[in-house]
């Protein structure tokens, strides 16, 4: 649902659901191929990467026990310690798959929020696991480019006993 | 302190079938642990009952259930049970979860608050101090129902230490504080550290992974992996402008009956109160202060225990609460010999500064939990620690590192406690093949 008639004309070009779909496409390729300094590039400085509880989805950083609550700094440090041969956990590398559905926007100033359905598989030594939940997003568009300014992934399983955890990216 | 840790065991005094699991030579200063301790179906079947039912288990923090009726599930040993603060006592009740009458779970949601519990399948209701307070269509007891009888089941004993709720199934166990022992002294040092009282955060880990639930108590408080496992939190610390010169340095302490500590100073910082660049430039005031008001309270020597010094305190047999760059409170289970269930929550001040806080619970993720830079590691090595026992080839793990010395933080004799204390609960490998269950 494109709702970009009701906002100011100034603020934001229209949007159309497939050309956002193209982008998380593309995210999901690069995470999937591993090309995480490329996938970096498509990160505002300004960015948050969160993962909240399982059992506290709609947490608050602040406030909350989170799994994950990335600035750039320490995203931009998740992205060289999985680079490195000493993140043991993800050496050698999972397999990924990064599947995208359901995809639902709606623009609001200069950013389009956008929430999404995900399944990541994720392979390796002959175990696979997956994880199921809702994307959120905010995009900013520049130069004729997305930027993320937030990623938030929460998840839909109820524990993370089949995962194990969460070193990969979501 | 070690009041009840076992006693030297040579393998040479030993009988054949009388082998131990665990052999500890004082003469040539070697521990060694034999590996069908953390691969054995009949192991695992007898610690069920030797370990985790004659021990006292941790069930949750009081912070959980502020206000009557206020409840929280919990697998504790294995068993689901429910711990509700009672709506006429105002006291902290744990229950086995299962209706009296045909079995099935009466506490159905995680965590909530209620006055009563009604088992769905027949609808025989309870209230939250376990009383029965009613069977439909009850004039069909001939004799009579025993409503008194009838009540939800307690666990055998129950007690809390400075907020911490423990259970056990044996009803002949010490008392909590002799159970504690030596591990008093350090709850005391963490909470007060929190400004007396504490509270869970919102919001739990609960992850599994493919090892032995021991080898989690091994490395829950092993400074000697720190630098070689986890290489890419370090490099992390440096990043940000963290000195790392000072490096993991202190001690191993027995607080005795299975109980053990190492403390010691780290190159990163404390959220109380220690500042490092992680925190960020306009927070030192507020450590400082924090620091200043630990030397106010409790004098140099405490506080400077408080602020600088890092604690991984296993409670035998399956409690940690690590005080380090934030506080985890973790607990886990063996579903099978080659499994662990963790569950683990964060220990903040109660009513702790919305900055502060904020502060904590990014220290906390820095390093901890399933999505921080170092939990996940510890998980490939004990995941590769059980693929490596399967190769079979070598029978024994060796725990022998400083033995004959008063012990480092990085030597090995925290971990030789609790197994000291895990064989004498566990008898020989003799009445294992003959009397597991």
């Amino acid at each position: 649902m494109t709702t970009q008639a009701s906002t100011p004309a100034a603020a934001v070009t229209a949007v159309s659901r497939a050309e956002v779909e193209e982008f998380l496409y593309a995210e999901a390729a690069l995470l999937d191929a591993w090309r995480l300094d490329d996938w970096l590039l498509l990160c505002d400085p300004d960015i948050k990467y969160e993962v909240p509880c399982n059992d506290a989805v709609d947490g608050d950083p602040d406030q909350d026990l989170m799994l994950i609550d990335d600035n750039y700094t320490r995203l931009a440090a998740r992205v060289t310690r999985l680079n490195s041969r000493h993140a043991h956990r993800e050496f050698p590398h999972s397999r990924t798959n990064h599947q995208v559905f359901n995809v639902q926007l709606e623009t609001s100033g200069d950013e389009i929020s956008v929430t999404a359905l995900f399944t990541v598989w994720r392979f390796r030594a002959g175990r696979s696991n997956c994880y199921v939940g809702r994307y959120r997003y905010r995009l900013r568009r520049r130069d004729g480019q997305f930027r993320i300014a937030f990623k938030r992934a929460e998840l839909a399983i109820t524990d993370l006993r089949a995962v194990a955890d969460v070193a990969i990216i979501l | 302190m070690s009041a009840e840790t076992g006693h030297a065991v040579t393998r040479e005094a030993q009988d054949e079938a009388q082998l131990p699991l665990v052999v500890d030579d004082p003469v040539t200063q070697r521990f060694r642990v034999h590996r069908s301790a953390l691969t054995s179906p009949e192991v695992h079947r007898a610690e069920v009952d030797r370990v985790f039912g004659k021990s006292w288990l941790y069930v949750g923090h009081e912070s959980e259930i502020t206000e009557p009726g206020d409840y929280v599930r919990r697998s504790v040993g294995g068993r689901p049970l429910f711990m509700v603060r009672g709506v006429k006592t105002g006291n902290v009740n744990v229950f086995h979860n299962t209706c009296t009458h045909r079995g099935a779970v009466v506490c159905r949601q995680d965590s909530g608050n209620s006055k009563v519990f009604q088992c769905f399948y027949h609808a025989w209701t309870f209230d939250s101090e376990g009383k029965l307070k009613g069977v439909p269509g009850r004039d069909a007891y001939a004799g009579g129902l025993d409503f008194d009888e009838l009540g939800l089941k307690r666990v055998p004993r129950l007690e809390t230490y400075r907020g911490f709720v423990f259970a056990s199934f044996d009803p002949d166990i010490v008392d909590l504080p002799t159970y504690l022992a030596g591990a008093k002294d350090y709850l005391d040092i963490i909470v007060d550290g929190c400004g007396g009282s504490a509270e869970l955060v919102r919001g739990s880990h609960q992850y599994s992974f493919s090892g032995n639930w021991k080898l989690l108590v091994e490395n829950s408080f092993d400074g000697y992996h720190a630098e070689s496992t986890h290489d890419t939190y370090f490099k992390y610390l440096v990043s940000l402008g963290t000195d790392l010169r000072g490096g993991v340095s202190g001690r191993g302490v027995d607080l005795g009956n299975g109980h053990a500590v190492i403390e010691y100073s780290a190159p990163w910082g404390r959220p109380v109160a220690k500042w490092e660049p992680l925190f960020g430039e306009s927070s030192r005031a507020d450590i400082d202060q924090l620091r200043a008001d630990l030397v106010n309270k409790y004098g140099a020597e405490r506080a400077h225990a408080m602020a600088e010094m890092n604690r991984n305190l296993v409670i035998y047999p399956n409690l940690v609460i690590n005080d380090i760059m934030a506080v985890v409170v973790r607990t886990f289970y063996p579903p099978a010999p080659g499994v662990v269930d963790v569950s683990a929550w964060q220990l903040a001040p109660m009513n702790e500064a919305p900055a502060l806080r904020q502060r904590r619970l990014d220290s906390f993720l820095t390093f901890l939990g399933p999505g921080g830079f170092a939990t996940p590691d510890d998980a490939e090595a004990l995941e590769s620690c059980q693929q490596g026992y399967a190769s079979g080839g070598v029978e024994w793990n060796d725990i022998s590192r400083g033995m004959g010395r008063d012990p480092l933080a990085s030597d090995e004799e925290q971990m030789r406690v609790f197994w000291r204390r895990w064989q004498q609960q566990m008898g020989t490998a003799a009445d294992l093949a003959g009397g597991a269950r």
